[in-house]
Order: C-alpha cells, then structure tokens, then sequence
C-alpha cells in the first residue's frame, strides 16, 4: 500500500462518523507514527474543513507528533503523587543514567513527561512502551529499556 | 482450584502478569487444575499483585505477590505473604462499597458474573419505571457529580429531558486527570458494565439514543476493556436497537482523548468530541440544552453514571441515607502518593480527614513525620494537621478554601518541598491552559517566574504572587486558571517559612 493509500483507507474508515477528527488523528498517528504536515489537506478535504483547522487540532494536543518518536517511548509520570514518592529524584537519575533529558530522542529511546497514569497509589510510575511500571525505579527503568532495545 | 489475579493497571504495573504466569506454570508442573480468574482490583493497592484462592467458600488473600512466592501456595502451610480473608482486611471491611460492590469480585467481562451479582437491575427496574420516575429516584437519592463540581445528577438529567430535540446525547467524562485519582479507571478495568448500565439507564431517562465515553489516551488498559464490554453487552442484547429487547434504543461508543489534561472540563470535552481543539465554551448555553454537536447532552463523570444502577435497585431513599449534610451517598475516595495504605475507599460522606490519613492510609509510606496532603488534584489545596476535624464532603473543604473534587487525596511527607509544588501548579496551568482567557493563560506564566523570584530571595515577589493569584481567581472562565491559586495559597499560608527563607538568607 502507498502512503496515499494508507491515509484513503483511514479516511474512509471514518467516513460519515461524527466528529471524526480526533479518530483520524490517532489513527494516522498509529499508522505513521507521527501526524505528518502533508496529512493536513487531504483530511481537511475529507472532512470540509480548512487546512489551519486541521494544523490547529494537531498542534492543540500533546499526544500528536509532528516527527515520530523513537522507537521506545519511555514516559515518566511528573504529577504531584509521583512527586511524593520521590518521582522527581528518580526522573533526574534516569536523565543522568541514559545521558539524555526528559524531552530528548536518542537513538531508539525518547524519553517524555506524562502527568498522571493513574498509577497514583503505588508511585513513582512510568510506561515503557505498553508496559506500565509501578514503584518505579530508575535501574528497573534501564533495565526494561534495556530489553526492549536489545 | 480457583485463583484471582487482577488485570487493573495497578496490577499489572506491581507485576500482577508475571505473578498469573508464575501461577499457571507452577500449577503445570504439579498437575494441579486450577482456573485462573483475573478479576479488578479490590483496591488495596499497597497490596498488589493481590492474589485470593477460595477455601471452604471464602476468598483469602496473598500479597503482595512475586513470582517466587507463588510455589508456596501450592504446598500448604502458612504463606509468608497470606493475608487471611480478603474481606476482613480492615481497609475492606470499614468500606460501604455500593458503586464498587462487584469490583474486585467479579471477572470483568463476564456477563454472567455480572447477572449474578445484581447486574441489570437497575436497567430493569428503570424500564418498569420510565424516565419520569427513574430521575425522581435519582433526584431523592442526593446523587451529586462526582467530576468535581458536586451539581445535582436528577435536575441535570431533568432539564435534558425536558429539552426537545431530535437527537439528544449521554456523555461520559472519563478524562480523570487529577493526580491522585484513579477511581473511574478502577471501575472502567473491574466494572465496566455497571458503567454501560448507569448510561444506559441515564439514555433511557432522558430519552437519548447515543452515548459517548470519552476517555484519556493515558488509560489503554481501561479502553480496552470498555470496548470488549460495549461488544459483549451489544452481542447480548442489552444495548443496541433497543436497550434490553424492551426499551428504546441505545448505543455507546469509546472516545480517546489526545493527552490534554482541560478536556476534563466539560466543554472542552464536547469541543474535543466534536473534533475541535479543546477551548472551554463559556455558559452559557448549558451543555444539558446545547452540548455535543449542538444537541441536549448529558456529561456526567464515570462514578455520577456508575452509581446509578446500585440508586435504582436499592431506591434513592437507601442511598441517601449514606453521608452528611447536601453531601450525600457515598464517595470512593482515592489515597495515594506517600501513604502506606495507599488505594480505593468508598465511604459515606463524612469521614474525618485525620481518620483517613492515619487510620485508613496508615500515615506515610516513608515513615518521616506527615507534612500536607493535598485534596482534589492539581487545583486543589494542601491541608495540614489543622485540618484534620474536616470531615469530607462537599461544604466542609469548601468553606476552609478547599474542595473535594474527584476525592483524590495526595499524601506528602517532611521532605516534600511547598514552594517546588507551588512552582509546579503554576508550571501545570501554564502546560495545560487551553488559552481562551488572559488571566490564565498568561498568568501561570508570570506565577511560575514570580515563584522564581521568591526562591531567589526576591522579597518584593511574594506580594506580587497574591496580586497574582487574585487576578487569576477572579478573571478566569474556569476552574483551571480559578482554582491553581488554591494549591499555591494554600502552600505559602502554611509553610510561610518555606517562602522567606531563602529571603532571609539573602538579607
Ligand atoms: C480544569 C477542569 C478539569 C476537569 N476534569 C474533569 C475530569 O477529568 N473528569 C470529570 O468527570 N470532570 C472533570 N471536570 C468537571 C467537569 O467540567 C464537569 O463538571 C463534570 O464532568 C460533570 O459531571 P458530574 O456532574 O457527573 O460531575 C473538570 C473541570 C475543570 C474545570
Ligand atoms: S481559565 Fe484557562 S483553561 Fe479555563 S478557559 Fe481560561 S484559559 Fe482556558
Ligand atoms: S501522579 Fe503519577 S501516576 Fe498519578
């Protein structure tokens, strides 16, 4: 399938639903792993919407990438529990331990903040790819990172 | 024998998976039959992985597990990790749970477990009653919105049924941003039919056919089995073209959210139904007459919905016999962060805040002396030991400039740093406004540089601070740029220390 391809199958998958915009999205962000510029038109078309209201939906929420991440996204929960629990310390060892910073892709690794993964009563929490992490840390964070890397 | 492993989050992230694969092959290997259920969580948190085997008819529980305990399961005697039964656990048995009867007990998905256990009752008993009377039995229940802001559930649902339209709607907001909460992803992974049932119920009242969940992008596993339960419960003839093969129709569909923590607000959420970006609308109109897709709608938070079953099989007289004062019914309330007995307890209104955070949480994880807990979220204030009479309910935390909201309640011990925790409800507001007004939108940014000043011994920056915090309580459209002077207030008026210390050093 081309690229084009991939994206008239998405469309038309969603064709006719109701606000189908946010669908769209995730779904062409699983299929590219980002929301690529070049997608905007097209959807605008499909959906009979401008092209800047489509590029204002995506830039308006965090989850949409305009480039694709690495290929393990290491997400770090910042929020107030976490920060309880020693979230903060354990965050910047990890920083210090993978020599990269919350924000920053190295090689297969990109390393992001979340704010809370309902993972409250036993923090600090993280998510390693799909895999969630509870009473996290940072060398069982290495550690998985390690293996799904390796 | 039958053996529960619970699939929550909580769970798996404790390391309930390996525990269920450590189970199944040490059961392999001696032969042995067992079935192995994954249920909810019970919602001892601190517990998990929190295994239970039934013996004589009673569930007893292990945990929290790891893979090398499980062989000793299997080889009688006393286990290190045994726990007694499940349900004398004091934390368990202080519990009125209506809304969380079943979670824990049951497996999920299954319907049967489900019909066994009061399930469709309640959708049973509102088909028998009609919408008229099923909002009275809600409205005499003194249900009010679990979301945060406390509106009655009843005069909500009876202004949209009263609407004329076409084409009216049941949303669920299942955005559940707030730190230390956690509830509606519980009962979303270990009920999610008392969910569909309390929408269902809420479609019938109001006479609307359609049902949305939106849900967090951060909440996978609760997606997940949402979806599994809509299919099932449409495969079964629950909902669907007519709800229950007698009713009118109802149909629901799961919405994921896009990691934008303002559309839990309501009508950033409708906004963000429709395909917009997240912008609060100012009201009014009320979403009850013009909501998703300009059309009458209902947004109730997941707990207001999944209470609704438990209302009408019981009556809205039984439940509101629960709580104190307008805070009425129960409250699952949600204790985490730096507390021993961190997880899910549902309670009548009213409990003290002291009894919940040393006798019901134990006190802190860490061992260190209590420092503040704060309650309701990242808007919410902290509290100290002061406030420990303050029993929890709507009025109380209100009237101390405090709020219950979702029922988070975030323990933080002597190490915590208030002004850090200051800087980051500013640094929040200012990564989650979604800019409609001024106030918020600019003044989180300030508030974060203001603090900035303070820690650097600015001493004319704390003043600015409070000139801050009242534009931004005044002049903002909601409760995000409104209510972050709560946690920042809150902070410097009880650590005033932690605020001018740096000031002094300075001098
Ligand atoms: C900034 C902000 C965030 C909110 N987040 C949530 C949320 O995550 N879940 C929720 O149910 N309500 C949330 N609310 C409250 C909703 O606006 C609304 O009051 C609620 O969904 C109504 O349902 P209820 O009456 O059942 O509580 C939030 C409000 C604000 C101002
Ligand atoms: S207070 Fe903040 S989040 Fe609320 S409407 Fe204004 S800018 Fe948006
Ligand atoms: S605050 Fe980190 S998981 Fe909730």
């Amino acid at each position: 399938m081309t690229e084009d391809d991939r994206l008239a199958a998405i469309l038309a998958d969603h064709a006719g639903r109701e606000g189908a915009l946010l669908p769209i999205l995730h779904d062409v962000q699983a299929a590219y792993g980002c929301v690529p510029a070049d997608c905007y038109q097209p959807i605008a078309d499909a959906l009979r919407l401008s092209r800047a209201e489509v590029a204002g939906v995506v830039s308006f929420y965090h989850d949409f990438r305009d480039a694709p991440a690495g290929k393990h996204v290491v997400k770090l929960c910042r929020a107030e529990a976490c920060q309880s629990m020693g979230g903060t310390e354990m965050i910047a060892r990890l920083e210090r331990a993978l020599g990269m910073k919350v924000g920053e892709t190295k090689g297969d690794v990109t390393l992001e903040a979340v704010y809370c993964l309902g993972l409250c009563a036993c923090a600090p929490a993280a998510m390693v790819g799909d895999q969630l992490v509870g009473r996290a840390t940072p060398e069982r964070i290495e550690a998985l990172v390690a293996e799904v890397s390796a | 024998m039958k053996i529960w492993v619970p699939c929550d989050a909580a769970a798996v992230a404790c390391g309930a998976d390996e525990v269920a694969a450590a189970l199944a092959s040490a059961a392999g290997l001696r032969g042995e039959e067992v079935e192995i259920v994954r249920n909810g969580t019970r919602g001892m948190i601190w517990l998990e992985p929190l295994v239970e085997i039934e013996r004589d008819g009673v569930r007893h529980g292990f945990g929290p597990m790891e893979p090398e305990d499980v062989p000793a399961l299997f080889e009688g005697g006393d286990h290190p990790k045994a726990l007694g039964p499940i349900e004398e656990i004091p934390f368990f048995a202080k519990q009125t749970r209506l809304t969380f009867a079943r979670c824990g007990r049951t497996d999920p998905l299954s319907l049967a477990d489900y019909e066994a256990d009061e399930g469709w009752q309640g959708l049973k008993r509102a088909l028998e009653l009609g919408g008229a009377q099923t909002i009275e039995e809600v409205t005499t229940s003194g249900l009010r919105g679990r979301g945060g802001a406390g509106f009655p559930t009843g005069i909500k649902w009876k202004t949209v049924a009263g609407a004329e339209a076409p084409q009216k709607y049941i949303v669920c907001n299942a955005d559940e941003g707030d730190s230390g909460s956690f509830a509606d992803r519980m009962l979303m992974e270990g009920d999610p039919y008392c969910l569909i049932e309390g929408m269902a119920i809420a479609g019938l009242a109001v006479g609307a056919t359609k049902g949305f969940i939106y849900v967090r992008s951060e909440y996978p596993h609760a997606i997940r089995t949402l979806n599994a339960a809509i299919k099932a419960a449409r495969a079964a003839g629950i909902i669907g073209d007519s709800l229950m093969g007698q009713g009118p129709a109802f149909d629901l569909e799961v919405r994921v959210g896009a990691g934008a923590y303002i559309c839990g607000e309501e009508t950033s959420l409708l906004n963000s139904l429709e395909g917009k970006r997240g912008m609060v609308r100012a009201k009014p109109p009320l979403p009850a007459l013009e909501g998703a897709f300009g059309k009458p709608t209902v947004v109730n938070n997941v707990l207001s919905l999944a209470a609704v079953p438990w209302i009408l099989v019981h009556g809205g007289a039984a439940y509101a016999e629960f709580g104190l004062g307008r805070s009425r019914g129960t409250i699952p309330i949600q204790i985490a962060g730096n507390v021993k007995h961190g997880g899910l307890f549902e309670t009548g209104f009213g409990m003290s805040l002291g009894t919940l955070v040393n006798e019901i949480g134990g006190g802190t994880a860490s061992g260190r002396p209590f420092k503040a807990v704060q309650v309701g979220g990242p808007l919410g204030a902290y509290h100290g030991p002061d406030d420990f009479d303050l029993p929890v309910c709507y009025e109380a935390f209100a009237d101390q400039g405090g709020l219950v909201g979702h029922a988070g309640f975030v323990v933080h011990d002597d190490s915590a740093d208030m002004l850090a925790l200051a800087r980051y409800a500013m640094e929040f507001c200012a990564i989650e406004s979604c800019g409609k007004c001024t106030p918020c939108r600019i003044g989180a940014v300030r508030g974060i540089e203001t603090l900035d000043r303070v820690a650097a011994g600015d001493p004319a920056a704390i003043e600015l601070l409070h000139e801050l915090c009242e534009v931004m309580e005044k002049g903002s459209l909601c409760a995000m740029g409104g209510f972050t002077p709560y946690p920042v207030r809150s902070a410097i008026r009880l650590f005033p220390q932690e605020f001018s210390l740096s000031q002094e050093a300075a001098e």
